[in-house]
């Protein structure tokens, strides 16, 4: 079986090799023979299998041994069917059933008290999810009504610096605030990005803290119906207050308003004025607006100073507008999350190192430290990735091979930044309860 | 049994002794409770909660409910005997925690009103009080030492400032709390906090207590069940299962089994008044009676006017659509007169006196056990399933929404007042979106929601009098 499999990787990368010579890029981003070829050769199962076993695959009595194999896998294949409650024993069978099946999607699910394959076995009550990595999910086509650029799905490199703030603020504010440390950016192949957080602590949450957690970093209210999307009613939280000061107004004030062109036209600045709920503000601002002629400043920058100054002279008093530069530069810059994605501990999210069917892109981790050098169209593609490979041809074998390419320095920061100290936290984690457990049956025993 | 007795001890005790007035529930007392009591207090305690339940779902405001809250506590769970008080909170907790740990559905109910409960009797406590529960659950977390308060002072002052309060004073005290205890603080961002802890301040402390409260009786909840699935159910089969397995589908509203005088109904005026007065669901079977003179066919028509229902154990099985015309009033002599005339169009007057009659007369209690039959609720018209070509039910849940228009638009609901009772029906909420088509239809408020389909005719007729009265003079 192996040796078909071998077989019919070797054909199709002597397939793709002629096409190469002549000239020819590989035509498509993404198709089924391709993705074969990357589960074959390049998805990394040994990491993902070790992020998922959380320590618990060593050899400390500590270790629970049934941990990894309780975890809900979910496979979308081909032809969108849709498999849920998969559960691998062991990374050969993950790594089997993945190049059995070929997936075009791998959801990671969460860690239920019963193997979630068998769960007709057991009673509905028996059946619960007990842990899972807190995460979130933050789409680029929930910004429409404030990019001009793109819309939908796409994305450019005007609009994308927008994620790159919502992975600031999120970020800082897991770890300082909640005091998160094993934190996993993820590109999520095509408009958005996802978030990991797989400390013991936020795995063990249940829904009632998720949903506190989501709702704290929860700004954003807006609908196709209201003006204001972000309502503030008195000064800042301490956690808005630094999210605002510490990135989202200079990212505003610096790139957004010129990258937007947030003033550059009626309709545009409209939009803005609308989020003023005080009418002599916005009529002056209106008039000198109208006749404005060209000067030597840039529009968008002159314009935006004209309202600040208006608002921030003292000279309107009234409560609604007292924080309206604030809920501006919030209303068109601070992260919209997915809150659903988040709230619930059964909710499925999309694995790293997946390859987006529409794009070819492979949803690699993004650098949180570095996320502004993070350039979506520059994400190895599947594509680019065979090329590679064939480029390389067989000289190299495993692991190596893996390294040669263009997704081994995301394989490194993966395993470095995000696995090692996971891992070892994990460990000593598990090594501290055990020690309390049998200090706490010792204690019992003596009693 | 420990509680019962610091409990006592609070009633007796000088007041300058701080103990928990409301009781948390630990264990189970040590008393003799007569078997009407411990069914009647349930019911008592069950009115406040579904009377929570009703103010929640009806999207009222904090200071609402915690009105609220203290008048259904008041009407319902007050003692002759000051005394008797606290044991009474305590067996009816109890008794619920039995009705309600049976399915994960109820739990769940029960838990969160409850919660909620436990929550808004807190707020009416002093902080003494509040304090003295903090030391019943034993809760480890430390003030903030003077030392660390001016390190995080700002930030402090900061939170109080976005959520409208007055800077802190000095001598507020601050709790260092894992974010996860105060979950609804930190989703409002009404706590300060830093690397997981939050910063609670003294008058947040309801929070906490609120979550352990929470915690604990899920927890007692899921124990109760083990018990009483292993245990109780078969050793109390005789005496309290039953008592127990009706409580958590009774209804809870007035008794509407016997007709009253105000709401007689002659049977000349029946078709004007359904018209005017009938809820949907007893407007459609009516018209659907005088349309056809038979609904599908008896036992069908018995599960259809007021169908919905409950097996109750006459030899008749399922029962009989006239309960609610009893409830409005009508009496036997003229029910069988109107039953007659429906009926034996179709059917012939002779099978109407022999099949039908008895029926009738069954359910005015005048043959066989001779009880009255209460008419059914909108709890139990609302969990029915009608069949094809039934027409029972209720029309907010069972109809579609095309029809459902249609059916409001019939009764003059239009406009806005429709949307919002279509927006109502798509929630789920089918009491709502009745209670809000009566108030477009009789352009008045119903504030206690309908919970009935008597209740709905009696108001209606309530409603419609006093109008008469104020045009006549």
């Amino acid at each position: 079986m192996v040796e078909v499999e071998n077989g019919r990787d070797d054909m199709l990368i002597d397939g793709i090799e002629p096409k190469k010579n002549q000239n020819i890029e590989i035509p498509e981003e993404f198709n089924a023979n391709y993705l074969r070829a990357y589960y074959a050769k390049l998805f990394p199962y040994t990491d993902m299998y070790k992020w998922m076993s959380y320590g618990n695959d060593g050899r400390h009595p500590g270790c629970d041994q049934s941990y990894v194999g309780r975890r809900e896998f979910s496979f979308t294949l081909e032809n969108d069917i849709y498999v849920r409650f998969l559960s691998f024993n062991s990374v050969t069978e993950l790594e089997k059933a993945i190049k059995e099946k070929c997936p075009f999607k791998i959801d990671i699910g969460a860690v239920y008290s019963v193997d979630p394959a068998k769960k007709d076995a057991y009673s509905q009550n028996a059946f619960t999810p007990v842990e899972r990595e807190l995460v979130f999910d933050i789409d680029i086509s929930d910004y429409d009504d404030v990019r001009f650029c793109c819309s939908g799905a796409n994305v450019c490199s005007n609009c994308w610096p927008l994620m790159t703030v919502a992975i600031k603020v999120i970020d800082t504010a897991l770890r300082d605030d909640f005091g998160f440390n094993h934190i996993l950016w993820v590109y999520s192949g095509r408009r958005g990005v996802h978030c990991w957080v797989c400390d013991g602590k936020a795995r063990r949450l249940n829904n009632e803290q998720r949903a506190a957690i989501t709702e704290y970093l929860h700004v954003y209210k807006g609908n196709e119906n209201s003006n204001k999307k972000v309502s503030l009613m008195g000064p800042l939280h301490p956690f808005l207050a630094r999210s605002y000061t510490e990135v989202l107004k200079d990212f505003f004030e610096e790139k957004f308003i010129y990258s937007q062109e947030l003033f550059s036209n009626e309709e545009r600045y409209e939009k803005i004025l609308e989020m003023i709920p005080e009418e002599s503000v916005t009529s002056e601002l209106r008039g000198k607006w109208l006749d404005n002629k060209r000067s030597r400043d840039d529009i968008n920058m002159a314009r935006w100073g004209h309202l600040k100054q208006l608002l921030q002279s003292g000279k309107h008093k009234a409560l609604g507008i007292r924080r309206c530069v604030e809920e501006i530069v919030l209303s068109f810059t601070y992260p919209r999350l997915d809150k659903e994605v988040s709230k619930h501990m059964n909710h499925l999210l999309k694995a790293p190192f997946c390859v987006h069917p529409k794009t070819g892109h492979v949803c690699i981790p993004i650098d949180p430290n570095h996320c502004e050098e993070f350039d979506p169209s520059a994400v190895p593609t599947l594509s680019k990735l065979l090329e590679e490979l064939n480029r390389g041809g067989l000289r190299s074998e495993g692991e190596d091979e893996l390294e040669n390419t263009s997704l081994g320095k995301s394989i490194r920061y993966f395993r470095s930044s995000f696995l090692q100290p996971l891992l070892k936290s994990c460990k000593e984690e598990i090594e501290s309860s055990y020690a309390a457990k049998t200090q706490q049956s010792k204690n019992s025993l003596s009693w | 049994m420990e509680i019962v007795r610091s409990q006592r001890k609070s009633s007796f005790a000088s007041s300058d002794i701080v103990v928990p007035t409301i009781p948390i529930y630990r264990s189970t007392p040590d008393l003799e409770v007569r078997l009407e009591e411990f069914e009647l207090y349930a019911v008592q305690r069950l009115r406040v909660l579904h009377g929570i339940s009703d103010g929640l779902s009806r999207g009222k405001k904090p200071d609402e409910i915690e009105k609220l809250v203290g008048d259904l506590w008041k009407v319902n769970m007050m003692h002759p005997d000051a005394s008797e008080v606290v044991n009474k909170d305590i067996i009816s907790h109890f008794v619920l925690r039995l009705v309600y740990c049976r399915e994960e559905e109820l739990r769940k109910w029960f838990l969160s009103m409850e919660t909620t409960l436990f929550c808004y009797r807190l707020q009416l406590e002093t902080a003494e009080a509040q304090r003295a529960l903090w030391d019943e659950f034993g809760l480890p977390w430390k003030a903030v030492s003077i030392a660390e308060y001016e390190s995080v002072k700002d930030k402090l002052n900061q939170v109080a400032r976005s959520i409208g309060q007055s800077l802190s004073s000095a001598d507020t005290i601050f709790y260092k709390v894992p974010f996860e205890e105060v979950p609804d603080l930190v989703a409002k961002r009404k706590v300060f906090v830093q690397k997981g802890i939050a910063y609670v301040a003294t008058n947040q402390v309801i929070s906490i207590l609120m979550t352990q409260y929470r915690s604990h009786l899920s927890k007692a909840l899921a124990l109760t069940y083990r018990k009483w699935n292993s245990m109780i159910r078969e050793q109390e089969k005789d005496r309290l299962t039953p008592v127990i397995e009706a409580l958590s589908t009774s209804y809870l509203g007035p008794d509407y089994s016997q007709p009253r005088e105000y709401a007689e109904l002659s049977l000349k005026d029946i078709d004007q008044v359904a018209k005017r007065s009938f809820p949907l669901c007893m407007r459609h079977l009516f018209e659907k009676l005088r349309e056809d003179h038979h609904l599908k066919h008896w036992r069908s028509y018995a599960t259809g006017f007021i169908s919905q229902v409950e097996v109750h154990k006459s030899s008749l099985g399922k029962d009989v659509p006239q309960f609610f015309i009893m409830g409005v009033g009508l009496k036997l002599d003229d029910a069988l007169a109107f039953w007659k005339a429906e009926f034996s169009r179709k059917v012939g007057a002779d099978r109407f006196d022999k099949e039908y009659a008895y029926s009738i007369r069954h359910n005015y209690g005048k043959e066989g056990k001779r009880t009255d039959y209460t008419p059914y609720s909108c709890q139990k018209i609302i969990s029915s399933t009608p069949g094809v070509g039934d027409h029972h039910g209720c029309p907010y849940r069972h109809f579609s929404l095309e029809n459902l228009r249609v059916a409001l638009a019939k009764m003059g609901v239009g406009g806005r007042a429709l949307e919002e009772v279509i927006d109502k029906t798509q929630n789920r909420h089918y009491q709502l979106a009745c209670t809000l088509t009566f108030e477009a239809v009789h352009g008045a408020s119903c504030d206690a929601g309908v919970n009935h389909p008597n209740q709905y005719y009696i108001d209606s007729k309530r409603i419609m009098e006093s109008k008469n009265n104020s045009k006549s003079p």
